[in-house]
């Protein structure tokens, strides 16, 4: 009935020795750091010496990975089973750190001191948007070059657009080539080259404009940070450079992660479809969060009708006894205001009062022991039902918008992972996605 | 607007202009993300960056929509403030503006940042304001604070100049009661967590929060004792009686046999695991209703829309908020209080324009106080949109 996709197998990604790093990429709120966790503990425990570079976690998530603090350093993951040789590390980017570090590295300590108390270089490095996916590339790069890890799980960081990550290494390129910044950092040398008099016009123009805008002492900030990074740049981008052609080598996966919701999968279907123009090699989708049913025969259409039914009756029979209907009343009062401040409850039950409710149902039990609750469990076969019917409807609903996915990429492979009630905040959390991400599969290899 | 990303901030922000456009209000939708997400739920082609009307309602209300394109805003502001045309365009060539909208991300949120509050400010030739609100759907939650406060940031840098100045105007509205930042959450333990933390950032940079507004709520489709049955342990004597007496209700139905093996007998067990899921649920959301009421601002709640949002759905939730602006001196939490006539506009705050140019964005912060008292401090947060909106018109 709905489309077929190639499953996605985990594990074989996973297990493949010639896999070192793996991309989790997709739009925000779609549990692109739980998956990328939840792979690094599952290749732990299959025997990879693993290390997972995170962005910006979840605080309680980031615990249960013993990441307590925001170190800039991969940090042992405690409570992971090493017997088949594995392990676990894990870190947070730190992107002011990553930034210093590299200036530390890559110059003189006189030059760096200038560059790190620079005003415009400290502003820059706190991190606007588009800092991180710079030091995401860095640190991925380093790591990489370490060699201490024989898998690299990167997850990217939350940008206002997914494929900024891919776009950092060839935006700080194109920067690079550009003129404005040769002119800044040395005026006279372009002038006195070929078309001296454009340039000259180009320079004045410049500089009176710049000076204009930015006032004076900005710019002298700006000339003094850019002429401090100019030997650092050149190395910089010879990285940036490097790590760009590490992703698309072979020992290099994405993994796109989605939620079954329109907007999720657009994003989704937009990065697969980059993916391909950049030549990087993609593994498949994970599809989060979808709902499912142990009762899916039953459709949403007949659950409600039976619902209904059930309802009736149970009103029918609250309605012939004095007492149910005294004690029952409560419960079919629907509309008010239930669930907390602001509640929404729509249908079958408004605020019950829980206290009568239950003496309702003791009461019935002394008395009359031999006779069931009836109207109780038939509103409770209802709740159920209409429970039932809702949970279809997201099914459906799910369905629908996974389809219109497979329908424009149907290569793709594919892993569904259920929706869970709350979030994760454990290895053992993790550990469940990572069976579900592998068909089911227990963790051992 | 912000919110933690997949909160539907996008949605929100559209539906929050919606309803102030069905006040009769002229609303500017700005969308800075390059995403396009306004024209997606708009149902219309992707915007070009210029201001265009999406909708309009009766009594002159209208909706004008702007995806801001940082590169063009950048001559455009260019051109605007220092009348650059050609140097703007040298600037171009040279990959000056490649370096300030990408290498120099800081800039990109000023110029961002300092496109909204022209509109803000802009005025008509009769000196009225353009727009009576503008509604920006802003960067996520975890960047909201950097964002809105670069220009404290750049001041700073630029110590002196138009830059200096220009910085500091639009700080003075981003900071004034004129505006408001509302935050998108679920009630989920990511979203929630993110929505606290950012509150405490904005509130430690003196930015003015608005409120919450909780999103995609699911409805709650069982009782409270019900709830309580489905969350016990289904091992438990009486669990199975009352699986018997469930399969039994479900057979009288009409969904089959309720013997053992039955097809209705099959259902039971199904149902009740959801049934349990389910009231874990009501139980997690439940705390999370608790954390957002103790941060003491208001909040609102829009239904999850079962098949997705489309335009009409987006019509939907604009009515839902309408309907949730709660008079002035309303407790903070308070849900019950909805249906109230409408005259409080404690979401209704997006910037309501009253200063004039830049030089006198001073009066537009101090402008607005509020003419009614106060009663609380909460009150006070929450009433001072109200005659900011409709201000020294």
């Amino acid at each position: 009935m709905s489309l077929e996709s190639p499953v996605l197998e985990i594990d074989p990604l996973l297990d493949d020795r010639k896999n070192r790093i793996i991309v989790c990429c997709g739009s925000g709120g779609v549990g692109k750091t739980t998956t990328a966790a939840a792979l690094g503990v599952r290749a732990a425990e299959r025997g990879r010496t693993a290390v997972v570079l995170t962005i910006d976690p979840a605080r309680r998530l980031a615990q249960s990975m013993g990441l307590t603090e925001l170190d800039n350093t991969p940090r042992e993951v405690a409570g992971i089973d090493r017997s088949a040789g594995g392990s676990l590390h894990a870190m947070m980017l730190d992107m002011k750190r990553t930034f210093d570090e590299v200036v530390v590295q890559h110059s003189d300590p006189e030059r760096a001191r200038a560059i790190l108390e620079n005003p415009f270089y400290q502003s820059l490095s706190a991190g606007f948007a588009g800092t991180q996916e710079y030091m995401a590339m860095e640190k991925l790069g380093q790591l990489r070059a370490q060699d201490a890890w024989d898998l690299i799980i990167v997850d990217t960081p939350p940008s206002r657009s997914a494929l900024d990550f891919l776009d950092a290494p060839k935006r700080l390129g194109s920067f690079l080539d550009g003129r404005f910044i040769k002119l800044l950092m040395a005026p006279a040398k372009v002038g006195g080259r070929a078309g001296v008099k454009f340039l000259n016009i180009g320079m004045s123009m410049m500089t009176g404009t710049l000076n204009k805008v930015m006032g004076a002492s900005l710019l002298r900030d700006i000339q003094t940070f850019v002429a401090a990074m100019d030997t650092m740049f050149g190395g910089f981008r010879t990285r940036a450079d490097a790590t760009y052609r590490l992703l698309q080598a072979p020992g290099t996966a994405f993994l796109v992660v989605a939620a079954p919701e329109r907007d999720a999968l657009r994003e989704a279907a937009y990065f697969v479809e980059r993916l391909a123009d950049e030549d990087m090699p993609l593994a498949g989708l994970v599809l989060n969060r979808v709902h499912g049913s142990g009762a899916a025969q039953l459709t949403a259409e007949r659950a409600l009708a039976a619902a209904e039914e059930l309802e009736d009756w149970a009103a029918d029979e609250a309605e012939g006894s004095g007492e149910s209907a005294e004690s029952a009343g409560p419960g079919e009062s629907g509309g008010s205001a239930g669930g907390g401040p602001g509640g929404s409850d729509v249908a079958l039950t408004g605020k019950n009062d829980d206290r009568r409710i239950v003496d309702h149902g003791a009461g019935h039990a002394d008395s009359r022991q031999d006779r069931p609750d009836d109207a109780g469990t038939e509103r409770l076969a209802a709740g159920l039902l209409r429970l039932h019917a809702e949970r279809m409807q997201v099914v459906a609903r799910e369905r629908r918008t996974r389809d219109r996915f497979v329908s424009v990429h149907p290569e793709v492979p594919m892993i569904e992972v259920t929706a869970l009630p709350g979030d994760v905040h454990d290895l053992e959390g993790l550990r469940a996605i990572g069976e579900e991400l592998a068909e089911g599969q227990p963790a051992a290899a | 607007m912000t919110g933690k990303g997949g909160t539907g901030k996008t949605t929100v922000a559209a539906s929050l202009a919606l309803a102030l456009a069905a006040e009769g209000r002229r609303v500017l939708l700005v969308e800075v993300e390059e995403r396009q997400g306004i024209a997606q739920l708009f149902e219309t082609e992707a915007l070009p960056y210029e201001e265009r009307r999406i909708a309009s309602a009766s009594g002159g209300g209208e909706v004008n929509a702007l995806a801001i394109d940082a590169e063009l805003a950048m001559l455009d502001y260019l051109e605007m403030f220092y009348k650059l045309g050609r140097a703007g365009r040298a600037l171009r060539k040279l990959g000056a503006i490649d370096f300030a909208t990408t290498v120099a991300p800081g800039i990109r949120d000023v110029l961002l940042t300092g496109k909204v509050c022209e509109a803000v400010r802009r005025k008509d030739k009769a000196g009225w304001p353009v727009y009576d609100a503008v509604v920006l759907d802003a960067p996520p939650t975890g960047r909201i604070t950097r964002f809105l406060n670069v220009n404290d940031e750049v001041a700073g840098l630029a110590r002196m100049g138009p830059i200096h100045n220009q910085a500091q105007a639009v700080m003075r509205v981003l900071k004034s009661p004129q505006t408001a930042i509302h935050l998108v959450t679920l009630l989920e333990e990511m979203p929630v967590q993110e929505t606290m933390d950012g509150v405490a950032e904005l509130r430690a940079a003196g930015l003015p929060v608005g409120a919450v507004i909780v999103n995609m709520v699911r409805p709650v489709l069982l009782g409270d004792a019900d709830l309580a049955r489905a969350a016990e342990d289904s091992g438990a004597v009486a669990a199975g009686k009352r699986r018997t007496a469930v399969a039994k209700a479900l057979s009288q139905a009409g969904l089959g046999g309720a013997r053992r093996g039955g097809v209705a007998e099959r259902l039971v067990d199904p149902l009740l695991a959801q049934a349990h899921e389910h009231a874990q649920r009501v139980v997690l959301e439940r705390e999370q209703r608790a954390a957002i009421a103790g941060l003491g601002l208001p909040v609102r709640e829009l239904e999850l829309l079962g098949d997705g949002v489309d335009l009409g759905g987006l019509y939907r939730l604009a009515d839902s908020l309408r309907k949730q602006a709660v008079p002035g001196g309303t407790q903070a939490a308070g849900g019950d209080a909805a249906q109230g006539p409408y005259d409080g506009e404690d979401l209704y705050e997006a910037a309501y324009p009253d200063g004039a140019g830049p030089d006198t964005a001073d009066e537009a912060a101090e402008a607005p106080e509020a003419p009614e008292a106060p009663e609380a401090p909460e009150a006070a947060q929450e009433g001072a949109a109200g005659p900011a909106a409709d201000g020294d018109l």
